[in-house]
């Protein structure tokens, strides 16, 4: 895409995002979500949304404060159980929200192949269990595996820590989780972060993302926020 | 009937401490190694720090310390449970296509995970009750099990209501199929395989009574 523009308000950073609109979102647990972005998408109002993420939104922020607004049609991730998933467990249980379970691994790397403009894949994990039944497998190297399909997101909202004005990020600990992945893999990808310095000030070496693949850049305060009951 | 697998009836069953110590002991030096969340997770107490053992956690990271206290708690330092952890020096951070690069590409040298049922050819199920009313949620669990190296799985033989977690085929939706190298089990250590179900020692009951209570077939 063009230049990173960077945007003053996180309303400004998610405005466009339409309806039936396929949302990429960061985090893993709390670590790494963008909360700041997703009250912005609230309050901008799309919806019949799929999102993807990792989780299914832990206790009433972030993602389950998205979840609780109604705007959301269907979610794939691969862990939506938690302590504190309570929204979403009421909207799936009510029969209110799509859920399609992927395992982990296969949903990054099925988001990093839709990032790398590869059409598909054939992996090992899944093979006779519920989770590949209905798709294709291929025995290769007299192992089997099942043919997995891109993730293309819409939009991806993504936190980082650090960024200059060209889009350049750094992450910050297993905050990173999925955000490097899912910046390669949207039309328009969207990051928040707590800092953006000048155009210079962060060492080429230890970009993680480069500015190529991001689109809208906002900056937002950090929120110490960690998953309930999670000792 | 004659037997050298070590039988332990000297004492009961071993505790979930016990049983994490049982396990530390069988990791090898220099391993790379993810522990599961929940019960697995206590091995790490039991690993010398001598031994140069790498914890991986899925979420991201090589090198995981312990449970943070008090002031470390930094809330973009965590693990697959969402604990926030520690870093110990040498860490190194990766986003999560790297991370299960680590398990799928053979790199991770050992796994071990909880379990709901082992079969005694070791399938595994670990993620799903299969109840309509429950939340299905799978997490790495499948990444890890086809991913490691060597799987290795930490459980009670029996549920509370006495019936055995070691059967002859799971009736749980599988986590992955033939893919328990070794189970860790309160009463006792077990390989699964074609021919059976190998015992290596026991805790607390004879492989004469375990005959009697499992459905599968042992093999000493």
């Amino acid at each position: 895409m063009s230049r990173t523009v960077v945007a003053a308000t996180t309303d400004e950073a998610v405005s466009g995002v339409e309806d039936g609109s396929t949302v990429l979102v960061g985090g893993f647990g709390l670590a790494g979500m963008p909360f700041d972005l997703i009250d912005a998408l609230i309050r901008q109002g799309a919806r019949d949304l799929t999102v993807v993420s990792n989780n299914a939104g832990n206790g009433d922020v972030g993602l389950a404060a998205l979840l609780r607004a109604g705007r959301v049609r269907k979610v794939i991730c691969s862990f939506p159980r938690q302590s504190d998933s309570y929204v979403f467990d009421e909207l799936y249980r009510a029969g209110r929200v799509e859920l399609e379970v992927v395992p982990q691994g296969t949903l990054a790397e099925r988001m990093r192949a839709a990032g790398a403009g590869i059409g598909g894949f054939y992996s090992p994990v899944g093979v006779g269990t519920a989770l590949a039944e209905g798709k294709e497998t291929r025995e290769i190297d007299g192992r089997t595996y099942v043919l997995e399909q891109p993730i293309k997101g819409d939009v991806a909202l993504i936190s980082a820590h650090r960024a200059d004005p060209l889009g350049n990020l750094v992450y910050r600990k297993t905050a990173r989780n999925f955000g490097p992945v899912m910046a390669t893999a949207a039309t328009t990808v969207v990051a928040q972060v707590t800092d953006i310095v000048p155009v210079g000030h962060i060492d080429p070496e230890t970009v993680v993302t480069p500015g190529i693949f991001v689109d809208r850049l906002v900056r937002a305060e950090a929120r110490r926020l960690t998953v309930q009951g999670a000792r | 009937m004659t037997t050298r697998v070590p039988e332990r009836t000297d004492r009961g069953p071993l505790t979930t401490d016990e049983l994490a110590a049982r396990i530390a002991r069988d990791i090898p030096v220099g391993s790379y190694v993810n522990l599961g969340i929940g019960q697995p997770t206590r091995i790490a107490e039991h690993l010398a720090a001598d031994a140069g053992i790498v914890l991986h956690t899925e979420n991201g990271m090589l090198g995981m310390g312990p449970a943070a206290r008090g002031d470390e708690v930094d809330p973009d330092l965590t693990n697959a449970g969402k604990v926030p952890v520690t870093e110990l020096p040498g860490a190194a951070y990766f986003h999560h296509a790297d991370s299960f690069a680590m398990m799928r590409g053979g790199h991770l040298d050992v796994c071990v995970l909880g379990a709901f049922q082992v079969s005694h050819h070791g399938d595994l199920a670990n993620w799903h009750t299969g109840d309509p009313d429950a939340v299905p949620a799978v997490g790495g669990a499948m990444d890890l099990a086809v991913g490691a190296r060597r799987v290795l799985v930490m459980m009670k033989l029996f549920a509370r209501d006495g019936t055995p977690k070691l059967v002859p085929a799971c009736t749980y939706p599988l986590t992955g199929a033939a893919c328990v190298h070794l189970l860790y089990t309160d009463h006792g250590v077990f390989e699964p395989g074609r021919d059976g179900v190998r015992v290596r020692e026991t805790y607390g009951i004879t492989v004469a009574e375990l005959r009697e209570r499992l459905a599968v077939t042992l093999v000493v």
